[in-house]
């Protein structure tokens, strides 16, 4: 089948201003992934077109972007769920650094702002500490994350506010917060407080319906306000 | 002029080895870590199945057992001095990551739970063992996050989306690297007193791989141009379960929980290949059985030319909970549902057992006597130490990378220490600088992806799962013509920033020269052994051909040496399953 791409083009150093070009894919398969769409017209039509790619099977993270106004990766977005016309632009809410790469560092600024990492000061054990097969489910699903962005740019009040944590940070303070192991659940908490915190969230459930890893975003929020109205009881 | 910088260590590449290393590094010494990718991209997050490490958490096992799986697994071409190590080193690998906050699953009673994978036994081969410590069938994802955030708690210094296009050498010794910026385009130096290669496999040179775009061998490439020696680049892995046509790696996990090989007829035909382990089989025996399969006629679909990997007869729960992933990219990429039916799979190329030569401090070796050229260090997929000698068992990679890599993050720490910086050479840049310009200046010819398409085409067909002299020379020509292309290479795209047109072209020479390693260390190499099968010399001989290859440019072409074998406690013996 025939496939039209429109993709959404800018380079701030070149362009006034972003605009949609159109390129044809003659041979496209219905099981063709959007990424094999933008390689065709990258290595056959136009090799100026940027965007970054790495694993190609979802789990690197490194191609999400908006196909047809829904935030997917582009590697695990096929060709028979978004018909003969395909419209591919950068993610919302980070500056655009050219075509469909956009500036990934006000991202990980908010990830690394929710101490993502273990903190537990106690001696550790020779061996492996113990941790329950229960309290091992307890953060499961936030532990599938790949730092995508796809949740946090499609998030109205993150267009909104860039100063807002935003919903991949909080996941991930959500797989400290909820492992048993960690002691720092506290300094969390206190950081997702503030007036960019888990607050924000409107429970608008764009990030749950974004996140390529079947994450449920806006549950694992709510869990954490929940976790901070408790601390406070 | 480009921007200058001055470290005690550089590590390049934020896979798991660069990662581990920077850990031990940033802690003891000045130390920046470079990669193309975010480090989270990396694809050590694409490994699946386990870590295996004798914890003997859940049945008898120790670290001799695994050691002895691992030289026999390789075909005997392990060095064994290192296999002792890593298999030795593995229990407090683990621990450590564990500590780090890696959350393996767990055992009832709240250990960390193990299963079993390819090629690992008890007792030297009795039966299967529970060694593969995990999470989920993402085990390789929860490394590479757990090791970015305890770097970002360790405040290490990352510079991200850096390109490494050379290594300076000075008085005899590493001196810095040039690194391409992607943001900007700008060419920066940076000094140290010591540089970690981490850079991982080659996979691209292949059509149908596992591996990622980013998988081109950048850090061998530029050692092997400054005159440093590749070992082994005969021996790839092709591992058996890749996802028909897309090469998607399934885990071998599918196997490990009883995931069964069926061909056309439903035939469970691992069987007559491996009557012990059978499905459990190593890799290189089990994609062989494959490709068997599919030229006898086995085969199934239209074209004959796949196997199924069947799932359907294990609990629905225990799928979703112990191989989520796998069974998700059947669906999305192949529509079909593994609690129903059969998935399509051939071999794919997933792993490449040789690299840069290494000592088992991860010091970089110059040459077959072993001469280490200070300040270099490499570990990871990129180097050969050789833990994997012929065939890497399953997990085994990912034990690599935290054992060596962390013990590369020691030594680099430790030599810098004390140690002034070299002078740098006039214009260190300079080659870099050419060579961009060079690929720049082309205002036409032909597009790097139309050559890569023929490279990965013709290697897929003459240097994989089989070889024999008529094809590998046929592929020797092929390179020679690919070679001419790739001169008069046109990148399209003349920006300064976001220029991966140039890069694409760049990464382009590096696997066109490592393919070139390959072939003709394969073509010299008169037997078949691990994951170098000659149909012209199918057994394994090793009065001839128990030693490692090294692959030295010289002069435009390929001069090949040798080294002996590393044997400590297992005498060689036939290979059966």
């Amino acid at each position: 089948m025939q496939v039209t791409i429109r993709i959404r083009r800018f380079d701030p150093e070149r362009d006034q201003a972003p605009h949609l070009e159109s390129y044809q894919v003659p041979d496209a398969q219905p099981m063709d992934r959007v990424l094999d769409l933008l390689h065709y017209v990258k290595w056959n039509l136009d090799g100026t077109l940027v965007f970054r790619r790495s694993c190609a099977h979802g789990v690197c993270g490194s191609d999400a972007m908006l196909i047809n106004g829904v935030n997917r990766l582009a590697c695990k977005a096929l060709v028979r769920d978004l018909g003969d016309t395909i419209t591919v632009e950068p993610l919302r809410g980070l500056p655009v650094s050219r075509d469909l790469a956009v500036d990934m560092e006000p991202f990980f600024d908010s990830y690394r702002s929710v101490l993502p990492f273990l903190i537990n000061d106690e001696p550790v054990p020779d061996s492996e500490r113990l941790q329950s097969p229960e309290d091992r489910a307890r953060f499961d699903d936030t532990t599938k994350c790949i730092l995508c962005a796809a949740c946090t740019t499609s998030c109205p009040v993150y267009w909104a506010d860039g100063d807002y944590t935003g919903p991949a940070a909080i996941v991930n303070a959500h797989r400290f917060i909820f492992d048993s192991r960690d002691r720092g659940a506290a300094r969390r908490l206190e950081a997702l407080n503030d007036q960019e915190g888990v607050w924000r969230c409107r429970t608008t459930f764009n990030c749950t319906d974004a996140c390529p890893r079947g994450i449920r975003v806006t549950q694992a929020i709510q869990e954490v306000k929940r976790a901070l109205l408790f601390r406070r009881a | 002029m480009e921007q200058q910088h001055s470290y005690d260590v550089v590590i390049v590449g934020a896979g798991g080895a660069g990662l581990r290393a920077a850990l031990e590094a940033s802690t003891r010494a000045r130390t920046a870590v470079l990669s193309k990718l975010y480090p989270t991209r990396s694809h050590t997050g694409a490994a699946q199945g386990g870590m295996c490490a004798a914890l003997a958490n859940v049945e008898e096992d120790n670290w001799e057992w695994h050691t002895f799986d691992t030289v026999k697994g390789g075909d005997y071409l392990v060095d064994q001095d290192a296999a002792e190590i890593m298999c030795r080193e593995a229990i407090q690998a683990v621990y450590d990551l564990e500590h780090q906050g890696m959350p393996f699953n767990r055992t009832p009673e709240g250990r960390i739970d193990q299963r079993r994978f390819g090629g690992h036994t008890h007792h030297h081969g009795k039966g299967p063992v529970r060694r593969s410590c995990y999470a989920a069938d993402r085990t390789g994802h929860m490394i590479l996050q757990t090791l970015y955030q305890a770097n970002i708690a360790n405040g290490t210094t990352f510079f991200d989306e850096y390109y490494v296009l050379d290594v300076l050498i000075a008085e005899g010794r590493a001196t810095g690297v040039v690194a391409y910026d992607l943001a900007s385009g700008d060419l920066h130096v940076f000094r140290a007193k010591s540089v970690v290669f981490a850079t991982g496999g080659f996979g691209r040179m292949f059509k149908v791989t596992s591996n990622a775009h980013a998988l081109t061998g950048d850090g061998p490439a530029v050692l092997y141009r400054r005159g440093l020696p590749l070992e082994d680049m005969e021996f790839f892995q092709f591992h058996p379960t890749g996802l028909y046509r897309l090469g998607i790696l399934l885990s071998e996990a599918a196997r490990g929980e009883g995931g069964i090989l069926r061909n056309k007829d439903g035939e469970a035909f691992m069987e007559r290949y491996a009557p012990t382990i059978k499905d459990l089989a190593p890799r290189d025996l089990v994609s062989r059985a494959i490709s068997t399969e599919i030229r006898n006629g086995n085969g199934a679909g239209p074209d004959g030319d796949y196997v199924y990997l069947d799932v359907s007869h294990l609990d629905p729960g225990v799928i979703d909970a112990k191989l989520p992933d796998v069974t998700d990219f059947a669906r999305t990429y192949l529509g079909v549902e593994p609690k129903k039916e059969g998935v399509p799979i051939q071999p794919t190329a997933h792993y490449a057992m040789g690299g840069i030569p290494t000592s088992v401090d991860a010091e970089v070796l110059a040459d077959a006597a072993g001469t280490v050229l200070p300040g270099l260090y490499a570990a990871g997929e990129c180097a050969c130490v050789s833990v994997h000698g012929a065939n890497r068992l399953g997990t085994n990679s990912l034990l690599d990378i935290v054992v060596f890599g962390r013990r590369a993050g020691i030594a680099a720490a430790g030599h810098a220490r004390g140690l002034r910086h070299a002078e740098l050479p006039e214009d260190p840049a300079g080659d870099v600088r050419r060579a961009l310009a060079d690929l720049l200046d082309h205002a036409e010819g032909e597009r790097a992806a139309a050559i890569r398409a023929d490279l990965q085409a013709a290697m897929d067909r003459n240097a994989g799962v089989y070889r024999t002299e008529t094809t590998l020379k046929q592929m020797q020509d092929t390179l020679d013509a690919l070679d001419e292309r790739y001169r008069r290479v046109w990148v399209q795209d003349k920006a300064g920033r976001f220029n991966t047109d140039l890069l694409e072209a760049v990464e382009l020479g590096f696997l066109l020269d490592l393919a070139r390693t390959l072939v003709v260390s394969a073509l010299a190499r008169q037997e078949s052994r691990g994951g170098h099968f000659r149909e012209d010399f199918p057994a394994r001989d090793d009065a001839r051909w128990m030693r490692h290859t090294l692959a030295f440019a010289e002069g435009g072409r390929v001069r090949l040496d040798y080294k002996p074998v590393t044997v400590t406690r297992y005498e060689p013996m036939e290979r059966k399953y």
